[in-house]
């Protein structure tokens, strides 16, 4: 009788708690609804099936009737960039890299990062406001991905991927995708920036999927442990416009922190919140001093591809298209199982935790055009830099330097775009004949083709300005300041600790040593004649 | 008799004082230089800077001593004969047992020989050394004084050859203080409580 009132008074002394916990529990969720003011769940116009991705742009613009228009300006959209000083043509519809080559002829593969719908071809039609893409971008559900080689448009029905795999690639519920749009995430921005160059973390180093959920230690902004950021928080600008292109990278930001109402609100430089003096002040002020020829990302990505993703490091199309002896296709892995050759694209090499390359940098990038002669006895780089000591817009900056090995034109001495995703078998990727896939390229791009190609060293420089460790982990003085320290390629300055006169510590040497010889040789002279005069 | 007290507590505290840090600049100074590696850079820096601050103020309160006391006439040079004489005396007599050809005051402690090179140091080596130390120090605010297009090297050459300027003068400083006083280790005494022993 009594244990069983014993029980009863157990059970109420437990209710608060219990309450308590399931307070605790719902609060997060209610936090989140409070966040926006908008529930688009609620949105009669995404009451309805979406047979496709314009279909839904077409209902995003019924209420946000300026949001096309916006992103038909804008590099993700036009992948454009007309460089201001020289005037060239820049962006990824014109650059040749030493990954994929060029996007020329081989759109529907490349644009499956496009943000938009359908550039298949030249023909895209750049005005349509229906063709933006605004769920790539706003997807928050994770269900929502463009299909590798659907020019933009995510899978209608399930297709598998690779062709004929068992990789099955879910088409989206796109009225469900419509509904739950939010903020731009780490997600929805890594969807194409993490698998540049054709898979993950293969192009930038910095960027890979492991930045989609990082702790500090990865990247002390992002870090879900501590900051959060998202990329939007320091890549914004207004109208749908992204700050912080690479084309002119802003290399110093003699600006300073920027403040909202004042400033021009540009926060994707490390400056823009953390000032140009941003270390404390110690008995020495060096590390401040620094900001003016170094980067801050200099000393604060000490290495980068260190998510436990790899990077690429070497491309070397010069051996694509090997068979095995039955007429297969090849695929080879390294010790660490990254595969290291693939029949279609050649021989790859891959690095993680790895020591940037530094140099000097303006934020002033040259790009190597199409019909720009090269040197066929040389490495060559498709892309370059201004910058040096004595410039005082410059400053040293890291990079992840893509090396490779990738056609050129042999008559002409010019890189050369190359065709290789179609169906018709110009294409590299059905032929494997280089000669025609060349061809096509640049017939299609009305370039100019001796009809002769050989291989050659390319070089591609890629800044690095993510990753940021915790301070703990940034570089310390000695990694620079001393014989062999990570600046030792770098000219034109005197930096000590690495530096020094040879001559002057010569005769230096030979001075001390000097006056010890001498001093010596007189003290025994004088011991000598003492015990003599004795 | 009362005993002449040829170093004043305050000059004893400038010399000694003077001494650690020059030591601590050197051992610091020379790790910056990327001769060795010992406290690591980064320590090596800012010891180096924090010794140097030091060292200025020691400097600044030996300056005002020197000019309110006139002690500073201790190091103004002698004649050049009796310069020579103590030249000779080094090169030939010491070896055989001549007389020392000074005969020391109170109000001339140092022999010319001494005066000549206390002057040098200080008012030609360490300038030298100050002067490139504080540009090196302040490398960033060239600009400000017109200096943009100076050369860090230059500078860095200059103040490592302070350097050794200084390297150098310690083992002569040393040998002849430790060995020429009449009694064993008699100026170190000196340096030490400020007099001789006893009376010679």
């Amino acid at each position: 009788m009594c244990s069983k009132n014993c029980c009863t008074l157990r059970l109420i002394s437990l209710i608060p708690l219990l309450s308590l916990l399931l307070f605790t529990v719902a609060l997060p969720a209610a936090e989140a609804i409070i966040k926006t003011t908008a529930d688009h769940t609620k949105f009669d116009e995404l009451q309805q099936t979406f047979k496709s991705g314009p279909e839904v742009t077409q209902a995003c613009l019924s209420c946000h009737t300026e949001a096309s228009k916006q992103i038909h300006k804008t590099k993700h959209w036009l992948w454009k960039f007309t460089h201001p000083d020289t005037g060239e043509e820049l962006g990824k519809q014109t650059i040749v890299n030493n990954f994929c080559g060029a996007i020329e002829t081989n759109y529907a593969r490349c644009t499956s990062c496009h943000i938009g719908y359908g550039w298949k071809d030249n023909s895209f039609d750049f005005s349509a406001e229906t063709n933006v893409d605004c769920l790539v971008c706003h997807d928050t559900t994770g269900t929502y991905k463009k299909f590798p080689t659907g020019a933009g448009h995510p899978p209608y029905v399930d297709k598998p991927f690779p062709p004929k795999s068992k990789k099955i690639w879910k088409a989206p519920d796109l009225s469900q995708v419509a509904q739950r749009v939010g903020k731009t995430s780490r997600k929805t921005c890594g969807a194409c920036h993490f698998y540049g160059g054709g898979g993950d973390g293969i192009k930038h180093g910095d960027l890979d999927s492991s930045m989609t959920n990082p702790n500090q230690a990865l990247d002390v902004h992002m870090g879900t442990d501590g900051l959060d950021f998202a990329c939007s928080t320091c890549h914004q600008k207004e109208g749908h416009d992204v700050s912080g292109s690479r084309y002119i990278t802003q290399a110093k930001d003699k600006h300073g922190i920027d403040i909202p109402g004042r400033d021009d609100n540009i926060r994707s430089t490390c400056e823009s919140c953390h000032g140009d003096r941003p270390h404390p002040v110690t008995v020495n002020n060096k590390l401040n001093d620094h900001t003016s020829k170094i980067a801050c990302t200099t000393c604060h990505i000490p290495t980068y591809a260190r998510g436990g993703r790899p990077t690429k490091t070497w491309w070397d199309w010069s051996t694509a298209g090997r068979m095995s002896n039955d007429g297969k296709h090849i695929k080879t892995k390294d010790a660490k199982g990254y595969v290291n050759y693939v029949t279609k694209k050649g021989s790859f090499e891959w690095g993680e935790n790895l020591v940037p390359e530094y140099a000097w940098y303006s934020g002033n990038i040259r790009y190597k055009q199409l019909d720009e002669k090269i040197d066929p006895n040389s490495v060559v780089a498709i892309n370059t830099f201004e910058g040096s000591y004595d410039d005082p817009d410059a400053r040293i900056w890291p990079f992840k330097v893509m090396r490779g090995k990738q056609p050129f034109d042999k008559g002409n001495n010019t890189l050369v775009t190359t065709h290789l995703f179609g169906k018709d078998s110009d294409a590299y990727w059905k032929s494997f004949d280089w000669n025609r896939a060349i061809k096509a390229a640049m017939d299609a791009g009305n370039a100019d083709y001796s009809g002769e190609y050989g291989f050659i060293e390319t070089t591609y420089h890629w800044p690095l300005a993510h990753m940021v460790s915790l301070k703990e982990e940034a570089l310390g003085c000695e990694s620079c300041h001393a014989k062999e320290g990570r600046l030792s390629n770098l000219s034109g300055f005197y930096m000590p600790g690495r530096d020094n006169y040879y001559w002057v510590d010569l005769f230096g040497w030979l001075a001390v040593l000097g006056t010890v010889g001498g001093i010596s040789l007189h003290g025994l002279g004088r011991l000598l004649s003492k015990s003599n005069r004795r | 008799m009362s005993q002449i007290y040829y170093f004043s507590l305050f000059e004893r505290f400038w010399h000694w004082s003077q001494a650690i840090l020059i030591f601590g600049m050197l051992i610091t100074g020379f790790e910056i230089h990327g001769t060795y590696q010992l406290l690591g850079y980064e320590q090596a820096i800012n010891l180096h800077t924090l010794l140097a601050w030091v060292l200025i103020g020691l400097w600044l309160l030996a300056l005002f001593w020197h000019t309110t006391t006139g002690e500073w006439r201790q190091y103004l040079p002698s004649d050049a004969d009796s310069m020579m004489s103590m030249v000779k005396y080094y090169l030939v007599g010491i070896f055989l047992g001549a007389p020392h050809p000074f005969h020391r005051k109170r109000a001339e402690k140092h022999n010319p020989m001494q005066r000549m090179a206390y002057l040098i140091l200080t008012m030609i080596i360490s300038p030298i050394i100050w002067v490139s130390g504080i540009l090196y120090l302040f490398y960033q605010y060239w600009p400000l004084i017109g200096m943009s297009s100076a050369s860090l090297g230059l500078v860095a050459a200059v103040h490592t050859i302070g350097a050794f300027a200084i390297l150098s003068f310690i083992p002569i400083h040393l040998y002849l203080t430790l060995t020429t006083s009449e009694e064993p280790f008699g100026y170190l005494r000196e340096m030490i409580v400020g007099h001789e022993s006893k009376r010679g």
